[in-house]
C-alpha cells in the first residue's frame, strides 16, 4: 500500500464573501513530524486547520489527509485523525469516561475499557474518570480534551493550543506526552500555538502565516538564523509588524 | 454507486448507540431535564381536560364527543415533543460546543439523524407516557382505547416531527444559535393550520387546501372521526404516510444541503452559546 503523506495543502484558497482567509497556500508534512503553525490573529491558521479537519469545504486548491481529499473523501481517514481545540469542547454534564466512553465508540476504538484506563493513567486522569468532566479544573479539562484527541491512537493530529490554560509544570507534562505519543507512534501533529517556547521544544519545523499566506516556512533554527534573532518569539513579532523582508535581508 | 456515497451512507449501528449512549447519560445525568420532559404534557393535559369537562356539561354535541380535546391534546403532544425531542438532542451538543468534535468524529450525518430520532421517542416516552395515565385517572380518558389507530396515529405525527426537527437542525447547523428560537416555535406555525381542535371545515376555505398539505391535519382528522363516529378512516392514515414520506425526504434533502452550506461558509467551526 502506497504511503502517502499525511498532510498535503495545494494552493489552498478560502473565500469568505469577500475576504480570502487562506490565500493559496501550500505546504506537505512528513510523516511523523511535530509541525508549528503561526500566526497573528485572523492569519488564516484556524481555517487552514479546518480545512485540513474537512470541516470547511476550499474556494480553490486542495487538502488531502492520508491519499484522501478534503472534506469529499472524509470518511476514509477520520478514523486516523483527531484534534483538540479551543474552540470545541468535550460535554461537560457527562462523566470524563463517559466522554471517553462515546468518542472511543464513535472512533470504533478496540478494548475501549482497557484504553481509557491506560489514558487515564497516561494522562493522570485516572481518579478523575468519573466526576463530571464540567467540574474540573481548567488544567484538568484541558487534559480531557487531549484524551478525547488520542482516544483512537490517530495517525494525524491537530491541535490548536494545547496547553493553553494549563500551569508551566503540567503543560511541560503535556508536551513530554505528546513527544513521546509522536515517537512511538510515528504520528504526525500539526500544531496552532501562540507558546513559542513550546513550539522551539516541540516542532521540528514552522509555518509562519500573515494575512492568509505562508510568510516564511522552515526549522525553528533556521529561522532564528534568517532573523538574526534568539527566539521564535522575536521572529514572530518581527512577522507579525511587518519587519521580516528587511531583517531577513539584513541577516544574510 | 460511487465509492464517495458508498463512504457517506456507510450506516453503524455502533456510531449510532454511541450518539444514543451519549443522550441517555446527559438525560440522567440533570433531574430537571427529566422534569421537564414531564410537566409541559402534564399542564397541558389538564387545562384541556377541565375544558372539555365544563364544555361537555354545557353542550350537547361536546356531551356526545366526549374525549376529543383531551385526544388531541395528547396527539399534538406527541407531533410537538417528538420534535422538541429531536431538537434538544441536538441543541445539547450546540449547547456543550460539542458538534465540532461530532462533526469531524467518523459519525455520518444518517447515524446522528437516527440517533436524534430515537432520542425523540425515548424523551416522549419519559413524558407523555406517564401523562397518558394521568389522562385515565384525572378524565377516564383512556388513549389506548384507539387501539391499532394510535399506532398509525403515533407513526405518521412521528415522522412528521421529526421531518422539521431534521430541517430545523439544519438550519441551526448553518446560521448558528441564531436560529435555535425556531426549533421551540416551528411546530406552533402547525397547531391553527393542521386543526388539532377543530374540524378542517372551520378554516377559510381557501386555506383548506393548505391544510390538507399538511400530515397531521388527516391524524387529527382521523382521530376526531374515531372518537366522534367510531370510525377508523385508512384512508386518511395512507394520505398522511405518502406526504410524510415526501416531508422527511425534504427535511433529509434541506438537512444535508444546509450542512454542505456550513462547510462552504466555514459555519461548522463557529457554533455554540
Amino acid at each position: 500500500m502506497p504511503e502517502f503523506p499525511p498532510i498535503e495543502v495545494e494552493r489552498l484558497v478560502k473565500i469568505y464573501k469577500t475576504v480570502a482567509a487562506v490565500d493559496g497556500i501550500s505546504f506537505t508534512l512528513a510523516p511523523g513530524s511535530i509541525t508549528a503553525l503561526l500566526g497573528g490573529n485572523g492569519a488564516g491558521k484556524t481555517t487552514t486547520i479546518a480545512t485540513i479537519m474537512g470541516l470547511t469545504t476550499p474556494t480553490s486548491g486542495r487538502v488531502s489527509v492520508l491519499g484522501a481529499e478534503m472534506p469529499r473523501q472524509r470518511y476514509r481517514v477520520l478514523q486516523r485523525m483527531n484534534f483538540e481545540s479551543p474552540y470545541v469542547e468535550v460535554p461537560m454534564r457527562l462523566t470524563v469516561r463517559q466522554n471517553l466512553t462515546v468518542f472511543g465508540k464513535l472512533y470504533g476504538v478496540e478494548d475501549l475499557p482497557e484504553r481509557i484506563a491506560r489514558l487515564g493513567h497516561e494522562l493522570d486522569l485516572t481518579d478523575l474518570l468519573d466526576r463530571p468532566t464540567g467540574r474540573l479544573s481548567a488544567g484538568q479539562k484541558t487534559r480531557v480534551s487531549l484524551a478525547k484527541a488520542l482516544v483512537n491512537n490517530p495517525d494525524v493530529l491537530l491541535l490548536d493550543e494545547p496547553t493553553a490554560s494549563l500551569d508551566p509544570d503540567t503543560a511541560d507534562w503535556v508536551r513530554s506526552h505528546l513527544e513521546s505519543y509522536c515517537r512511538d507512534r510515528h504520528a504526525t501533529v500539526l500544531l496552532a500555538s501562540h507558546n513559542m517556547s513550546e513550539v522551539e521544544r516541540l516542532c521540528e519545523r514552522v509555518i509562519i502565516m500573515k494575512r492568509g499566506r505562508i510568510e516564511d516556512d522552515d526549522t525553528p533554527a533556521k529561522l532564528l538564523a534568517r532573523y538574526g534573532r534568539r527566539t521564535l518569539e522575536e521572529v514572530f513579532l518581527d512577522v507579525a509588524r511587518g519587519n521580516g523582508g528587511e531583517l531577513r535581508e539584513a541577516a544574510q | 454507486m460511487s465509492r464517495r456515497h458508498e463512504t457517506v451512507l456507510a450506516f453503524s449501528p455502533r456510531r449510532v448507540s454511541a450518539m444514543m449512549l451519549r443522550y441517555w447519560y446527559l438525560l440522567r445525568s440533570s433531574w430537571p431535564r427529566l422534569l421537564d420532559l414531564v410537566y409541559w404534557p402534564t399542564v397541558q393535559m389538564v387545562t384541556w381536560g377541565f375544558l372539555q369537562y365544563y364544555v361537555a356539561n354545557n353542550a350537547g354535541f361536546f356531551a356526545r364527543a366526549g374525549g376529543t380535546f383531551i385526544g388531541a391534546v395528547l396527539l399534538w403532544d406527541i407531533l410537538f415533543r417528538g420534535q422538541i425531542g429531536f431538537s434538544v438532542s441536538f441543541l445539547e451538543e450546540m449547547w456543550s460546543r460539542n458538534i465540532g468534535n461530532i462533526m469531524m468524529s467518523p459519525l455520518r450525518p444518517f447515524e446522528l439523524l437516527a440517533a436524534l430520532m430515537v432520542m425523540s421517542v425515548v424523551r416522549l416516552s419519559v413524558g407523555a407516557v406517564p401523562v397518558t395515565f394521568l389522562a385515565i385517572a384525572f378524565f377516564g380518558f383512556n388513549l389506548y382505547g384507539l387501539g391499532l389507530a394510535l399506532v398509525a396515529f403515533f407513526f405518521n405525527l412521528m415522522l412528521t416531527s421529526w421531518a422539521i426537527g431534521i430541517f430545523v437542525s439544519g438550519l441551526i447547523l448553518r446560521n448558528g444559535m441564531g436560529a435555535e428560537n425556531l426549533a421551540w416555535s416551528i411546530m406552533f406555525l402547525f397547531m391553527p393550520l393542521t386543526c388539532v381542535y377543530y374540524p378542517v371545515t372551520t378554516l377559510p376555505v381557501w386555506l383548506q387546501p393548505v391544510a390538507w398539505l399538511l400530515p397531521p391535519t388527516y391524524v387529527f382528522e382521523g382521530m376526531r372521526a374515531l372518537i366522534i363516529d367510531k370510525v377508523f378512516r385508512p384512508n386518511l392514515m395512507i394520505d398522511a404516510l405518502a406526504l410524510n414520506v415526501v416531508l422527511f425526504a425534504a427535511g433529509i434533502f434541506a438537512f444535508l444541503k444546509l450542512v454542505e452550506s456550513a462547510r462552504r461558509h466555514g459555519a461548522l467551526m463557529q457554533t455554540g452559546e
